[in-house]
């Protein structure tokens, strides 16, 4: 559980400095998620945006350019998908949804819908092309994440439908449909983070093969190697939310620095 | 059916998924295409020109922190505006025209360009030009003849960017019209004179810069204005081709082609 304390903390904590820098102008972190300025002066901001917004033609300016290159540092050396698990709000809509899903055991009564993860891959180009024919940043005029994220600080209007159908996309449809195959930022950050050291190793050695941790993984293949041999969890799609740390009984499963020696 | 060759199931998959990615580019593009279709819409002072602005503005929100009267607002889901970026409505809560402009040079991006607002290292808002004032004089109760100054009161640049003109009332023959006209390249577009107006619907109104003015076009000059010559300085030589001035107009009139006939 302390993990989910932690992503939860994490992502409330997040959202209420951005409340409160609004509201009451506590300057510790201004903004939203696309641009922020953290103790009224290091810029962050979000690299897809930014990478949109170049390819659109827009002039970057240093500020800009400065977030952009800080946050993809981080994700780059330190947290890897860690945005997804630890900063996003929409986390908690899919994470709730996922819950009810299997409390009800929805996969019972459903048939199987099929649908590649690649998906994510192609929205994320096809994101870099609109942006690039239509002279804006195509993905930022509609990101769910965004809206959701904007709403909760600056004021929701409808934004609520978008969250709810996102909700029951992943409640009735796929297991993780949006976080894990939809979500081109997803698909940014696993593309940014697969060479990051902050990593979940598998200690096969403790391993009872009891599959838990493949349960609740919500990017399955990236525990490939699961009661096979001992490894860190190295593909880009792991989001180091930790589920997995916290399912295993047996501590076969622990965060742990990647080793690139040998 | 036959087995399918590699090679054909591979030309076959990605033909299906190029496919699959034009359906969405084609939905996405339309959504887009549709949800910037928003004119009527007022920027923070300093602005870009509007497609520039889209295409700049990383919609932080950080000119909304900033201003201080709550003026700005973020386009959310249900305003009908470009989602996320920053806009204002008059009506409701004008731009009060800060000395400091708190909501530019927080900018990020540039979308709000400190330059375009100020006089040398000087921030000077009276430059900003967020919109431009437009009078309906038909529901203006000035133009009645019953007295009311409220927009001309209410505007931060007081005589300057909305005057009184005044003119005799006809029908009672002893009264006078005060009638406000907007000076519109002085009119920031802030919107106090639309937030001030008493009429049920405002009657003077702030509408963006290229919905609310006209263009003259080069064709016309001031001759007795020496700055106006500068502004057809570029203009285009050439003419019109239409049917009847193929010819030269003596010939076009002589032309009897098909007149007796």
């Amino acid at each position: 559980m302390r993990y989910l304390i932690a992503r939860r903390v994490s992502q409330i904590g997040i959202l209420a400095l951005y409340g409160a820098a609004h509201i009451w102008g506590l300057k510790i972190l201004e903004g939203n998620l696309s641009s922020s300025l953290l103790l009224g002066s290091v810029p962050l901001s979000d690299p897809f945006a930014v990478l949109q917004m170049f390819v659109s033609g827009s002039i970057i300016t240093m500020d800009i350019f400065l977030g952009a290159l800080i946050i993809t540092i981080f994700y780059g050396l330190v947290g890897g998908r860690m945005f997804c698990s630890w900063v996003c709000p929409v986390n908690m809509v899919t994470d709730a949804a996922n819950f009810l899903r299997r409390k009800l055991g929805i996969a019972q009564v459903q048939k199987r819908v099929y649908m590649s993860r690649n998906i994510r891959f192609w929205i994320l180009g096809l994101a870099l092309v609109l942006s690039f024919l239509m002279g804006l940043s195509a993905f930022e005029f509609i990101s769910p994440i965004s809206i959701l994220h904007r709403g909760l600080i600056f004021g929701m209007g409808f934004g609520f439908s978008v969250v709810l159908i996102i909700f029951f996309f992943d409640l009735l449809v796929h297991e993780n449909g949006w976080c894990g195959y939809v979500c081109p930022l997803g698909g940014f950050y696993s593309l940014i983070g697969r060479f990051s050291f902050l990593r979940v190793r598998h200690n096969v050695d403790n391993c009872t093969e009891c599959m838990q941790c493949k349960e609740v993984c919500p990017e399955k293949e990236v525990l490939f190697m699961v009661s096979k041999f001992s490894e860190t969890v190295n593909m880009g799609a792991c989001t180091n939310c930790a589920r997995c740390i916290e399912v295993c009984g047996d501590d076969a499963l622990n965060f742990s620095i990647r080793n690139y020696l040998n | 059916m036959s087995q399918m060759s590699e090679r054909r199931k591979f030309i076959l998959g990605t033909a299906r998924a190029v496919g699959l990615a034009g359906i969405g580019a084609l939905i996405w593009s339309s959504v887009l295409e549709e949800s910037l279709h928003a004119s009527l819409l007022l920027r923070p002072p300093g602005a870009l020109e509007e497609k520039e602005f889209l295409k700049t503005c990383i919609k932080c929100g950080l000119c909304v922190s900033a201003c201080p009267y709550d003026t700005l607002m973020l386009a959310a889901p249900g305003d009908k505006k470009p989602l996320g970026t920053p806009f204002f409505n008059a009506r409701d809560i004008p731009c009060y025209m800060c000395e400091d402009i708190p909501c530019v040079p927080v900018c990020p991006t540039g979308a709000l360009d400190e330059a375009s607002v100020s006089e040398g290292d000087i921030l000077a808002i009276a430059k900003a030009r967020m919109g431009v004032a437009v009078v309906d004089p038909y529901a203006c109760i000035a133009f009645w003849g019953i007295q009311c100054d409220a927009c001309y009161r209410a505007c931060p640049l007081l005589d300057e960017a909305i005057v009184l003109e005044y003119a005799k009332n006809e029908r009672t023959g002893k009264h006078a019209f005060l009638k406000p006209v907007v000076v519109q390249d002085k009119c920031t577009g802030c919107g106090m004179c639309e937030h001030a107006c008493i009429t049920d619907k405002a009657s003077i109104f702030v509408l963006p810069l290229d919905v609310g003015l006209g263009r003259a076009g080069d064709h016309y000059v001031k001759g007795w204005d020496k700055k106006d010559q500068q502004r057809v300085k570029n203009a285009q030589g050439g003419t019109t081709q239409t049917e009847i001035s193929k010819q030269s107009a003596l010939d076009s009139l002589n032309d009897d082609a098909g007149l007796f006939e």
